[in-house]
């Protein structure tokens, strides 16, 4: 084996705090009691921000816009459960299909341009279905939100699961869908394919300069983190049974941004640490002053940027002069 | 419809006003400010205030908000803006977003949640009719200062020393730094200006806009809009930007109420994947 192979294959070795994490979501399972509600929503958020790290951190794609595939995802797998078949898992496969055709299309317009065009078309396009959703009431509910979403139980060959009231199937149902999209993504980041995107994420021109064909990867992994995106909105339309214009809304594009930078690009996990500390950090605050705590996640990011990023994850570079970022 | 014209112009005008900060900053730095819309609400709340509770005259107050919020800009850009110039882009917007939401609760905490009223003088209430057109006077004082603004910064731009520097270091800091040119200073100023003029836009926006703490982010969006289309590199791209916006909007409104903001935003989605520089924008080997 050469060394180039060498190398390749340390970087996608299973390390042990993988595994640990693996453990520790299997145990909370078993563990989770009456958190279960929260653990489900921190399994969709970390899903969610697991989608927009593969195209922040991997391909360096600013995009403000994302909630656009949270919220089709959402609706596509309500609208399937309410007019076509009430199936989880069929209807999860309908949403994500749906939502990959969207990011395809979409592709188109984030191929050129600076951050700041790509910013306003990813923005603009979340703004277009949010109108469109709250326009087509008809199909969609408009602003009251898609209501009488029922969804049948979870067929396996293990037996059905109903979705109770605690939330613990849902819950294992969405802990179960990270995992499987974790293994997946960390398969494709971890592939020629996933190192080719870090290279075009750094020099664009060196990249195309070797004989990468940047835009055709560009669209794959856009493709895919719509997918995924959409994955995280239709378990969440199906475990609440409810899809509302709330999931294109800018502030949810915004925050996953930050929680995807809380728990750093590009290294897949930081999605799922990021959804963990964010979603805790809001229990808290809006317990602690309901009305008032987008001051201090504002806050957080002024000092969290002034401080940079780097070094607040390894606070003891925080006195060294120059290096870092 | 030609007084829907004339409202959409007014309105374009007023965009232009408030965005040609930014434009003018982010062509400069290449920063990504997504905070501009929260001095705008400073100049707005620093007329309200000057009004209300102390009774200063309406056109007193124009040139205080102005004041007032370039002297802001310039204490934050000394303080916090000047770090972020070299960090990625995704760091400045998270940056700028932080600070919105830092100001949009912090004016909700002090000032309260309300949409905030002003008394604008006699002589720019009402309307009259030119013709067919019905003309409302406080458009056309609108138009008229921010017409005279435009003027004066062209010329701020084109004829003074000041301005050729300006341009200079939008085209390439390095060698303006290399040639004796103080690009700080040139940065400062202008991001005190830009921002003034954003407070003096929202001072006079207060009237048509309305000003509740959550107007950085309704509005953010429209700026970011008016720069993104109009381009960065000359200020008549973001002037015909803001006018197209601000006529679509204002027609879009009138003519399909129920289409909203569609219209616009899938406007702006065609003409940046057509031109990603923007409508004006030249290509920058940056």
């Amino acid at each position: 084996m050469s060394p180039v192979q060498a190398s390749l294959k340390a970087g996608a070795a299973w390390r042990w705090w993988e595994l640990a994490l693996g453990a520790v979501a299997l145990a909370s399972l078993f563990l989770a009691g009456n958190h279960a509600l929260l653990l489900k929503d921190i399994a969709i958020t970390a899903l969610f921000a697991v989608s927009l790290d593969l195209i922040l951190g991997y391909a360096g794609v600013v995009s403000l816009g994302h909630a656009a595939f949270f919220g089709f995802g959402a609706y596509a797998a309500g609208l399937f459960a309410k007019h076509v078949m009430p199936d989880p898992l069929v209807g999860l496969a309908a949403a994500v299909g749906a939502t990959a055709v969207l990011g395809l299309f979409t592709s188109i317009l984030v191929l050129r341009g600076t951050d700041l065009t790509r910013l306003m078309v990813t923005l603009g396009v979340a703004a277009v279905l949010y109108e469109l959703a709250n326009k087509l009431d008809g199909l969609t509910g408009g602003a009251d939100g898609l209501q009488g979403v029922s969804m049948g139980p979870i067929v396996t060959p293990f037996g059905r699961f109903e979705f109770d009231l605690y939330g613990r199937t849902a819950y294992a149902y969405c802990l179960l869908v990270l995992v499987l999209v974790m293994l997946v993504a960390r398969r494709v980041v971890h592939s020629p394919f996933g190192y080719s995107l870090q290279a075009l994420r750094d020099n664009r021109l060196r990249a195309t300069a070797i004989g990468l064909s940047v835009n055709a990867r560009l669209t794959v992994i856009y493709t895919l983190a719509a997918a995924v995106a959409g994955a995280a909105g239709a378990l969440m339309a199906q475990t609440s049974g409810f899809a509302s214009l709330d999931g294109f809304n800018f502030d949810r594009s915004a925050d996953l941004v930050l929680i995807v930078v809380i728990g750093g690009t590009g290294y897949l996990y930081g999605g799922i640490f990021g959804a963990i500390a964010f979603k805790l950090l809001h229990e808290l605050l809006s317990t602690w002053t309901p009305q008032y705590w987008m001051f201090w996640i504002g806050l957080f990011l002024v000092v969290l940027m002034l401080v940079g990023r780097d070094r607040f994850i390894r606070p003891w570079t925080l006195f060294k002069r120059g290096g870092g970022a | 419809m030609l007084t829907l014209l004339f409202d959409g112009i007014a309105y374009g005008m007023l965009l232009f006003v408030l965005a040609v900060g930014l434009a003018v900053t982010m062509g400069l730095m290449n920063f990504i400010n997504l905070a501009h819309g929260a001095f705008a609400m400073a100049g707005g709340y620093t007329t309200v205030l000057l009004m209300n509770r102390l009774g200063v005259p309406f056109l007193a107050t124009l040139p205080l908000a102005f004041l007032f919020t370039a002297l802001l800009g310039a204490a934050f850009e000394r303080t916090l803006y000047r770090p972020m110039y070299n960090r990625p882009h995704l760091d400045q917007v998270l940056f700028s977003i932080g600070l919105v939401f830092m100001a949009v609760t912090g004016v909700d905490y002090v000032l309260g949640s309300q949409q905030q009223m002003i008394n604008v003088p006699e002589w720019l209430r009402g309307r009259f009719e030119l013709g067919d057109v019905g003309i409302g006077k406080y458009r056309l004082f609108i138009i008229v200062i921010c017409g005279l603004l435009t003027i004066a910064l062209q010329m701020v731009l084109s004829r003074t020393r000041f301005g050729s520097r300006l341009r200079a270091a939008v085209d390439d800091p390095r060698v303006a730094r290399g040639l004796g040119i103080n690009v700080n200073q040139v940065f400062l100023l202008t991001f005190a200006a830009g921002s003034g003029l954003a407070g003096l836009g929202g001072a006079l926006g207060v009237e048509v806009l309305g000003m509740d703490p959550s107007f950085p982010l309704k509005f953010m969006v429209y700026f970011l809009i008016v720069v993104s289309v109009g381009g960065t590199t000359t200020i008549t791209g973001p002037l015909l930007a803001a006018l197209l916006l601000g006529i679509a909007d204002v027609f879009g409104k009138y003519y399909a109420p129920k289409l909203g903001s569609f219209i616009v935003y899938s406007l702006m989605i065609v003409i940046l994947t057509l031109r990603p520089q923007g409508l004006f924008g030249q290509k920058v080997s940056k």
